[in-house]
């Protein structure tokens, strides 16, 4: 049965794809639909039977790759943190699966689209299944392909076909790090499976390698490595700029895999692997600093953009980040838990903008809506729902993980805690500036669609609005349900050794020991100030923000265009190598290898061979010619030396 | 079976189809007809045949098996000798398994000569099968470079319009590096005095004449791999070659070099081979990053892909010189993978060319709009091709990744850069003919694969997603032989080691 909920979702992609001529539309939407409402069901079943009841399990399928002491497997883990998973996977993707089949209404290539988010199910549900580094690595590409197909959706856009390589190719370099870390993992610990690495790890703290042509701290290089795909899957500083372009795939992609599931692989990978983690301090803080910095970065950008759905993106961005430095305070079931919050609460927030644009005839800029909340009531609501929760305002869901992760960040007591404390209320106070400016620019104000557009507004079907309801569900019970579980007191009873925690890093444990209570207020005093600024902005007085945007104009100038590394990777990487390319290829193999070499010896071998005969000039007398040639020469260096 | 000569049926059923073939007689059509067909089902029956070679190996030994062995010259100890082992098997049954399909790919493409066409095609088999099966010098130099005869006629005759030049370039690098490879397996024969293979492989040759055998082998396997800088013949060959042509030279004649590594260098001249390791090592990473950056520069796709079997082949050279479980293993699957990948991907450019007789990536664009079932194929072929796990490109890329990083981290680093320029130049080139709008109307007309087409791909895929998912049916036929040969490596130059702490 565990098997069956893994597979089912491939087995459905299988039939929509490649049977979707003959089992039409209907048929392609009923399979994978009902694949997916079944492993959502037999997954909340594993949930209450592994992480509540405790029975852990392994089912190993067939060998995967042997060779020599490289042993790997295709198997299936079960655990705690994977049951966490596949509650958030499949429940949030029988959403989607649902949510598409209106969304989608008007496409011609509907089975292609089920048969995608469904094999793109599966190979999540193998990454968080994997029970050793390839298996994951596995479930990582197969996410990532699946990620380029649906950015590149409608592949007669340019710009989609753009976005969907460079989201692969992005990816691809936090890969190269990932691939390596396994291979330094393998030749660390002898195994590439997680249960004998895991063992293993703590007598290999502090042990030291050579890694390029340095000494250096074993565990400590290898995390790191791993860590580069982590940034790379889950759009961290630097590896992120995929993320927002990849917005050019259809809505429910977007808040399947670029909110809810796929970019928090990177999360979920450093809480799996935190065994070894806890033992590479440096580690950790690099992955605090970076995601501390993400979080803010990405708000900043965030602020200033008027695509409706990059205003999300960015903001899944600084949540990623919000998880990361969890992780590194070593609060891992913080960040697990503002994982499940986040991708209840941001599947709807993108879906909720997914209705809006197809209320709106697929517009997506904010600067060309307004006015439509009495429209669409029902999506105005969920978008509510969904930037409340994400705000962290009190009883909805994201309020209870994002001060988890903020206590643990300060109860952490370094100075990396401080620092991505104070780092992430601020960004705190960004996340619900920007909400709320969404949610004013989209639904209040004046209408500035044109008509035609505004007497075409309507509310979603129920095959919309339906998902949206659950999602908005999912958004309002999950933290006051889950966070008892998660990180309450018997925290340890439900994790049982899936997430590890040394003693004196347990910052969750420090934080319920009380924090002041000036510090246990900073979130909350942070996201309200953050709605009233946008109040302020957009609501009492609209045109402050222009004022602002004079005033600092190079300031949002460099926030506006996302500061700037999209153009400077141009310039550094994308446009040297397409140079060096070219350049080798006219230069390297065409005037300097094939000049001296063959072009050279054929012009003089024609000069040689027309002056020495014009017995034939079939090429296969050369080459008999200069066999007998050869022989002789070595002949005669017998004789000689003989 | 068991009392059968196996591999020398292998090796020659095809020169009887060859036969028969030149006898037919009759009207044009009917001998078209018929030639097509014969070649066609000799290729299938010696695939089959060949299967017979895998059920029978035994993948515990590192033994030649199914070794044939007769006298043939007694007075100067040369016999006639084959067997294959764990490192040989499997690219007799890559070459036996890409022939069918190479006949079915030139159904329709090729139209004069038919006949002559096959019968190359045949001889072709012949002679690759019998190169790897060979276990007598003699034997395996006639096979090694008898390769190349009917391969020059195939681009001579049935090849594009710079086919002059290219097989001029072709048979100007080869015939350098056969040349000296000559010379090595004659010092040899003066050394051992007998031209078997297994003999000269136990043989302890000191190591000053070590290092120049080893660069003569290295001259001729160098060129067939094909390593940096001498791959220039390589984009040339392809371009000019047809169809099928490129499917051999890419899926088999290219695993030449690499075997030989592997069945003489490696064994023979173990002190030699540690020696040259960094220069291995240096060759390989440039060729991978080298011709990664130029593959993304290409306008030609046959071209492209050749670039990028350059970069593949430098994994190969590379895994197999860590001398790692992993990476000789992952090299040989590297092979075995690139040898069905590169092979699909040269059929794939076939498809196009059939239909409008253009290389050029600019005449094409959006095909995904009319030609689904293409763009299917493609997307697999791709996929592998860049390594996505799952796919067999993945195996071999991964295991030599794993195997580099045990020997030396630069390397591994540098290699694994690969990765990136990899599924960079083959992404825009899938995006650049498959996706986008329908510009061009004559692309616009292109029907999508016929059902021999589909025939042709079919199986193709399997053995990709057969590789990629349960690659051990593959590594189990090798670990015993590469275990093996690890083990003589080692002990070789701990020996010689020893030697050189006596002498002191």
């Amino acid at each position: 049965m565990e098997v069956a909920a893994i597979f089912l979702p491939l087995l459905a992609a299988f039939i929509a794809g490649l049977f979707g001529r003959w089992i039409g539309d209907r048929g392609a939407q009923i399979v994978t639909c009902g694949a997916l409402i079944l492993s959502a069901a037999i997954s909340v079943f594993l949930f209450i039977d592994v992480g509540l009841h405790g029975h852990n399990r392994v089912i190993e399928l067939f060998t995967f790759i042997a060779s020599g002491t490289f042993e790997v497997s295709w198997a299936l883990r079960f655990d705690s943190l994977t049951v966490v998973m596949l509650i958030v996977v499949t429940v949030v993707s029988a959403a989607v699966h649902v949510y598409s089949v209106g969304y989608m209404a008007h496409d011609h290539h509907k089975p292609r689209f089920m048969a995608y988010l469904s094999l793109f199910t599966f190979f999540m549900l193998m990454l968080v299944t994997a029970n050793n580094f390839v298996q994951l690595f596995f479930g990582w590409e197969g996410v990532g392909l699946c990620s380029y197909l649906l950015i590149g959706f409608w592949y007669e856009k340019p710009s989609a076909c753009s976005a969907a390589m460079k989201a692969f190719i992005v990816n691809r370099v936090g890969d190269f790090g990932f691939a390596l870390g396994i291979a330094a993992v393998f030749v660390l610990f002898g195994s590439v499976d997680f249960a004998t690495v895991f063992a293993k790890a703590p007598s290999l703290a502090g042990q030291s390698f050579t890694f390029l042509s340095w000494q250096a701290d074993a565990l400590t290089v290898t995390c790191l490595l791993l860590f580069m795909g982590a940034m790379g899957k889950s759009a961290q500083l630097g590896l992120h700029t995929w993320l927002p372009d990849a917005m050019e795939g259809p809505t429910p992609v977007s808040a399947l895999i670029h909110a809810a599931t796929m970019v928090t692989a990177g999360v979920f990978m450093v809480a799996r692997l935190s065994p070894m983690f806890e033992y590479a301090p440096i580690a950790l803080g690099v992955v605090t600093v970076v995601g501390a910095a993400t979080a803010l970065i990405a708000g900043t950008i965030g602020m200033t953009q008027f695509d409706i759905k990059r205003v999300i993106a960015y903001s899944t961005m600084s949540q990623l980040g919000y998880m990361f430095f969890a992780c590194g305070v070593s609060a891992y079931g913080a960040g697990i838990f503002h994982l499940l919050t986040h991708g209840f609460f941001k599947a709807l927030l993108f879906l909720g903008a997914g209705s809006v644009i197809h209320a709106m005839s697929d517009e997506q800029d904010m600067r060309n809506m307004g006015g439509i909340w009495k429209l669409i009531p029902f999506t105005y609501g969920v978008m509510w729902v969904g930037s409340l929760a994400l705000a962290g305002i009190p009883i909805f869901a994201g309020f209870y993980s994002k001060d988890a992760i903020l206590e643990a960040a300060f109860a952490s007591g370094t100075e990396l805690g401080a620092f991505a404390f104070w780092v992430g209320v601020g960004a705190a106070l960004l996340t619900a500036f920007y909400s709320w400016r969404l949610l004013f620019l989209t639904f209040h104000g004046k209408p500035r669609a044109n008509e035609r557009v505004m007497a075409h507004v309507h509310e979603s079907p129920l095959v919309m609005t339906i998902p949206l309801g659950v999602l908005a569900l999912g958004s309002i019970f999950a933290g006051m349900l889950f966070a008892p579980i998660l990180i309450g007191e018997h925290r340890g009873d439900f994790w049982q050794g899936s997430l590890v925690v040394l003693g004196n890093h347990d910052s969750i444990e420090a934080a319920h020991h009380g924090l002041p209570a000036w510090i246990e207020h900073q979130p909350l005093i942070a996201g309200l100030s953050g709605i009233f600024i946008a109040f302020l902005c957009y609501v009492m007085i609209p045109d402050l923000p222009g004022k602002f945007v004079r005033l600092f104009r190079p300031l949002h100038n460099f926030f506006l265009r996302k500061w700037y590394f999209d153009e400077l990777y141009d310039a550094m990487l994308v446009k040297p190598a397409l140079v060096l390319g070219r350049g080798l290829w006219k230069t390297g193999d065409g005037a300097i290898i094939d000049g001296f070499g063959p072009d050279g010896v054929a012009a003089r071998t024609r000069a040689a061979a027309a002056r020495a005969a014009s017995l034939e000039s079939g090429y296969v007398f050369h080459y008999a010619f200069a066999m007998v040639i050869g022989l002789v020469v070595i002949i005669t260096w017998f004789f000689v030396r003989g | 079976m068991a009392g059968w000569p196996i591999l020398s049926l292998t090796t020659f059923l095809p020169l009887v189809g060859a036969a028969f073939i030149l006898m037919i007689r009759g009207e044009p059509d009917v001998v078209i007809r018929n030639s097509r067909n014969v070649a066609l089902w000799t290729t299938l029956v010696t695939f089959l045949l060949s299967l017979f070679i895998w059920i029978n190996f035994d993948p515990t030994t590192a033994a030649f098996q199914m070794v044939e062995k007769a006298d043939w010259i007694p007075a100067f100890k040369i016999s006639y000798h084959m067997g294959v082992d764990g490192i040989s098997m499997l690219f007799v049954i890559l070459s036996t398994f890409l022939m069918p399909l190479c006949i079915l790919a030139s159904w329709d493409s090729i139209k004069v000569h038919v006949k002559e066409y096959m019968v190359a095609f045949l001889i072709l088999e012949t002679m690759m099968v019998g190169m790897f099966c060979a276990l007598d010098f003699l034997a395996f130099y006639m096979f090694f470079e008898g390769v190349l005869i009917p391969m020059f006629v195939i681009i001579g005759i049935w090849g594009g319009p710079r086919r002059v030049y290219s097989a001029f370039k072709f048979f100007l690098y080869t015939l350098l590096g056969s040349v000296l490879m000559l010379l090595a397996i004659l010092v040899i024969y003066f050394i051992t005095g007998t031209t078997d293979i297994p003999t000269a492989l136990a043989a302890k040759i000191s190591p000053s004449l070590q290092f120049w055998l080893w660069l003569a082998f290295f001259a001729s396997f160098a060129v067939k791999v094909p390593m940096w800088p001498v791959h220039t013949w390589l984009p040339d060959a392809h371009v000019e070659a047809p169809t099928a042509g490129s499917v051999i030279l890419a899926g088999v004649l290219l695993k030449m070099g690499g075997y030989g590594f592997l069945r003489f260098s490696i064994p023979m001249l173990p002190e030699a081979s540690a020696y040259f390791t960094p220069l291995i090592y240096t060759l390989g990473v440039i060729a991978i990053i080298y011709t990664s950056l130029v593959a993304l520069a290409q306008e030609d796709m046959k071209k492209l892909i050749a670039y990028s079997s350059v970069a593949h082949m430098g994994y190969v050279t590379i895994g197999m010189f860590t001398l790692t479980m992993q990476g000789v293993q992952g090299s040989i699957i590297q092979m075995l993978s690139h040898g069905v990948v590169s092979a699909a991907l040269f059929l794939i450019v076939g498809v196009v060319y059939d239909r409008l007789h253009s290389r050029d990536i600019a005449r094409y664009g959006g095909l995904v709009n009319n030609m689904p079932k293409y763009a299917v194929v493609f997307m697999v072929m791709m996929l592998a091709s860049v390594g996505l796990p799952g796919t067999s490109g993945f195996v071999g890329e991964f295991l030599v990744i794993i195997g580099t990083f045990q020997a030396n981290t630069w390397v591994a680093f540098l290699t694994a850069s690969g990765v990136v320029l990899g599924c960079t130049y083959m992404l825009w080139l899938y995006r650049r003919v498959i996706f986008g709008k329908l510009i061009h109307d004559d692309a616009r007309a292109m029907p999508d694969l016929s059902l021999r087409e589909i025939l042709v791909f079919a199986p193709l895929i399997v053995v990709v997603l057969w590789m990629g998912v349960y690659p051990s049916s593959f590594l189990n036929v090798t670990s015993a032989s590469v275990a093996n040969l690890i083990h003589n490596y080692q002990t070789a130059l701990a020996e010689s080691g020893a030697m050189v702490l006596a002498g002191r």
